[in-house]
């Protein structure tokens, strides 16, 4: 034994430390609590503040909110069954006015004995939608399915739908969910065909203009693959040019000649028929489909190295961005007419479809053009460098990586469309914040109601941008772990 | 010397035929008013095995970029495989789909899985069946030894790893010619030595390469010339020993005992 020893002698732990929990102080609401709103006396004050707000707040509106009457037919209905249960001076809300004018929120002036075409659109385009938005979670497929097919079917025979539509429908839901189930790839095919469909249950009409709108591509890709032996380019421009040549002089005269011969009628509703939230997801749904890919092609055109592409794209870019979209939509309701021939009957929610999707796709372009710039440029080095082409690279390459980067921009984008669907009041549309809240107020009985509309209205588009914005993180979430 | 190598390969297996895999006539280059590019002459015969070596700058990766076209030259001429590279998109296609390349920093997508990497560019570009091509690119992944690896995502890969995927991703085009810029110098010592035994097996196989390296270990053990470039020119070529042990011009021998760190 040396001295030495005492210091230098080897550690060897004999027995093993069981795990305890940490000290009071540290861990649970006592620990957040003093961390977050009470870490030291300027927190402290603002915690309080905050406080005594939310306090106010809800102090102010809590009798009101507690004093609503959800079932009265007229605005002093409601006051008398206030002033009756709550007493003299009570206020209340009177949410009586949405459960009478739903149908109105819902549909416009839409023909109520054919409420249930809207709806059932409306189901079937989840069905549509499932593959493209879920289509690596069979699970998620499965419950926004099951749920879209229960609430659609029984809303279509609350709706008093005739019973073949009813049958239908049934056969797209069922039949949709099964597919799902297996080859969900497949299902896409309807996602392609369901805008078409969407429209014809909409608006109505003959079946046949549908079809014939489809037969334009079906051509386009015809001379494509004829002219194509000859020059990929003149293809390219032979398709375009036969596509739309179709679509303006013939598809018409065919699908009512074809309507003659075989006819495939629902009943027609005007778009002056079209309001409330029937008007808004529809201009918002068609903006959003149409905008996506339009930004896309404009990001692309912008960072292209061909001069005239580039300015062109850049030129509109620009000119939208810097025009408010009140103005568009003047543009859309006014001036065309100036400009098209008297009798020409195009379409107003048409046109502001268009001029929506103008708008977003040139702030879109911008969004996505901030992902391109982010990819590093060894990717598109590397797909050169692989062979791939120009188109190639950018399908498989460059945008997946780009529009992932761009998501939580895209979708700003996105909801802020959706809510400026309320700016069409201004070209004589019945949007459901203020044209159909005024459309309710100019009825006797619900005269000087205001802030109960709005609060609904507000409401669901709450619900549905929030809805955007969660999917957006869902994405988010899926994607990252793809990646790590 | 790096310790990375540990065999050279028997180079009297090796067969250079005469037939001319690259070439390179008086092409200049120019990055504006800067000319990156003098006059290079090169020509590379099937199967040699050419180390690129010069000082930062001198050029070295924008002459193999030139070779597929990553960079435009603005004069004289370069043809790869008998295909002249012009403007000509067509041209361009042909050589870059029989020219692989390895970039320093691997240049994977990171978006898609290892055997995604693999199968991409065959499917896409040489159109190849889906199964087949799954099969060649699990091939090629046994051959740089991870193919266990084939569903990650290159994220969840090693430096090493990853530059093996880049390699067998160029293969899976069945490339006859092989660029390399650089694959080791991102890397850290250990894995440096994985990446440097693919590339030696790939010479073995007799695959044509072009390669920048600050390896000189690897060029005295696998390359029949070594190329010296610098400010743009080629200023000594000759075979690794000559090279090494007897260089001409005061520039290499400068950049040698720098190097060499003797
Ligand atoms: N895109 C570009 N624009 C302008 N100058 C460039 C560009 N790329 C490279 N250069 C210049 O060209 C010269 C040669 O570059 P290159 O990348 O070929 O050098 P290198 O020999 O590969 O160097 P390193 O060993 O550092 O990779 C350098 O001086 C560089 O600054
Ligand atoms: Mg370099």
């Amino acid at each position: 034994m040396s001295e030495t020893h005492a210091q230098t002698v080897a550690f060897v732990r004999d027995t093993m430390l069981a795990p305890e929990p940490p000290p009071v102080a540290e861990s649970g609401a006592v620990k957040w609590l003093r961390e977050n709103l009470f870490s030291g006396p300027v927190n402290t004050v603002l915690t309080l503040l905050g406080v005594a707000i939310i306090w106010f707040l809800v102090s102010h509106f809590w009798d009101w909110f507690a004093h609503s009457v959800w079932n009265a037919s007229s605005l002093n209905e409601c006051r008398q069954i206030i002033i009756e249960t709550w007493g003299e001076g009570a206020r209340g809300a009177c949410f009586a006015v949405i459960r009478e004018r739903w149908n109105q929120y819902m549909f416009g002036f839409y023909p109520s004995a054919l409420y249930w075409r809207p709806t059932m659109a409306f189901g079937l385009m989840f069905v549509a939608l499932a593959p493209v938005l879920f289509s690596e979670s069979l699970k998620i497929r499965r419950t926004v399915l099951v749920v879209t097919a229960v609430v659609t079917l029984w809303a279509m025979v609350q709706l008093n739908a005739p019973g073949a539509w009813l049958v239908f429908a049934a056969i797209v839901l069922v039949g949709g969910l099964a597919i799902s189930e297996r080859h969900v790839s497949w299902l896409l095919i309807f996602s392609v065909l369901y805008p078409l469909l969407g429209v014809w249950f909409l608006w109505g009409g003959s079946l046949w203009g549908p079809i014939m709108v489809l037969v334009g591509p079906l051509l386009g890709w015809a001379a494509w693959t004829l002219v194509g032996r000859f020059s990929a380019l003149l293809a390219t421009v032979a398709a375009i040019v036969v596509t739309l040549l179709w679509w303006l002089m013939f598809a018409s005269r065919a699908a009512a000649d074809a309507e003659g011969l075989l006819s495939l009628a629902i009943p027609f509703v005007r778009s002056d028929q079209f309001g409330g939230f029937l008007l808004a997801i529809t201009i918002g749904v068609a903006g959003i489909a149409l905008s996506l890919p339009l930004g896309i092609i404009l990001a692309l055109a912008r960072r292209s190295d061909m001069f005239l592409i580039k300015s062109m794209a850049v030129i509109f870019i620009e000119f939208i961005r810097g025009v408010p979209l009140i103005a568009l939509l003047f543009v859309a309701s006014l001036l065309l007419n100036y400009f098209l021939p008297p009798s020409t009957n195009f379409d107003i929610i048409l046109r502001v479809i268009i001029m929506v999707t103008l708008f977003s796709a040139a702030y879109m372009a911008e969004v996505i053009r901030g992902g391109l710039a982010a990819l590093p440029r060894g990717q598109y080095e590397a797909a050169d460098a692989l062979g791939l082409d120009y188109w190639k690279a950018q399908r498989l390459i460059v945008l997946p990586q780009a529009l992932k980067i761009s998501i939580p921009g895209i979708v700003s984008t996105f909801i802020g469309m959706f809510k400026d669907t309320t700016l069409v009041t201004f070209v004589g549309l019945y949007e459901p914040l203020k044209s159909m809240s005024d459309a309710v107020r100019a009825n006797i009985a619900w005269k000087g109601i205001y802030w109960e509309p709005f609060i609904f209205v507000g409401f669901i588009f709450f619900i549905i941008c929030f809805g955007m914005s969660r999917y957006s993180m869902y994405l988010e979430r899926r994607l990252r772990r793809d990646h790590r | 010397m790096s310790e990375a190598i540990t065999r050279e390969i028997d180079r009297s297996q090796m067969r250079i035929s005469d037939e001319v895999a690259i070439e390179i006539h008086k092409m200049n280059k120019w990055y504006g008013t800067f000319h990156v590019l003098r006059d290079i002459d090169l020509t590379v015969h099937r199967g040699e095995r050419i180390v690129i070596a010069g000082p930062s700058g001198s050029g070295k990766s924008t002459l193999i970029r030139c070779i597929n076209r990553l960079e435009e030259h603005q004069s004289g001429r370069i043809v790869v495989d008998g295909v002249e590279l012009t403007s000509d998109i067509k041209n361009i296609d042909k050589v870059r789909s029989e020219v692989g390349m390895v970039f320093q920093h691997f240049n994977l997508f990171p978006h898609l899985t290892v055997l995604e990497n693999c199968t991409l560019a065959p499917i896409w570009v040489r159109k190849v069946p889906r199964k087949q091509a799954e099969a060649t690119a699990m091939k090629y992944l046994e051959k740089v030894k991870i193919p266990e690896q084939a569903d990650k995502y290159p994220g969840q890969l090693s430096g090493g790893q990853q530059q093996r995927v880049a390699i067998a991703r160029s293969l899976c085009m069945q490339p006859r010619i092989m660029l390399f810029d650089e694959p080791t110098s991102a890397l850290d010592p250990e894995m440096i030595k994985e990446v440097l035994d693919t590339m030696i097996e790939l010479a073995e196989e007799g695959m044509t390469m072009i390669c920048v390296t600050h390896e000189m270990g690897f060029a005295q053990a696998v390359a029949n010339r070594v190329i010296f470039m610098d400010q743009g020119q080629i200023v000594e070529q000759n075979s690794p020993r000559e090279f090494f042990n007897n260089p001409k011009s005061e520039r290499t021998k400068l950049f040698l005992s720098q190097i060499l760190g003797h």
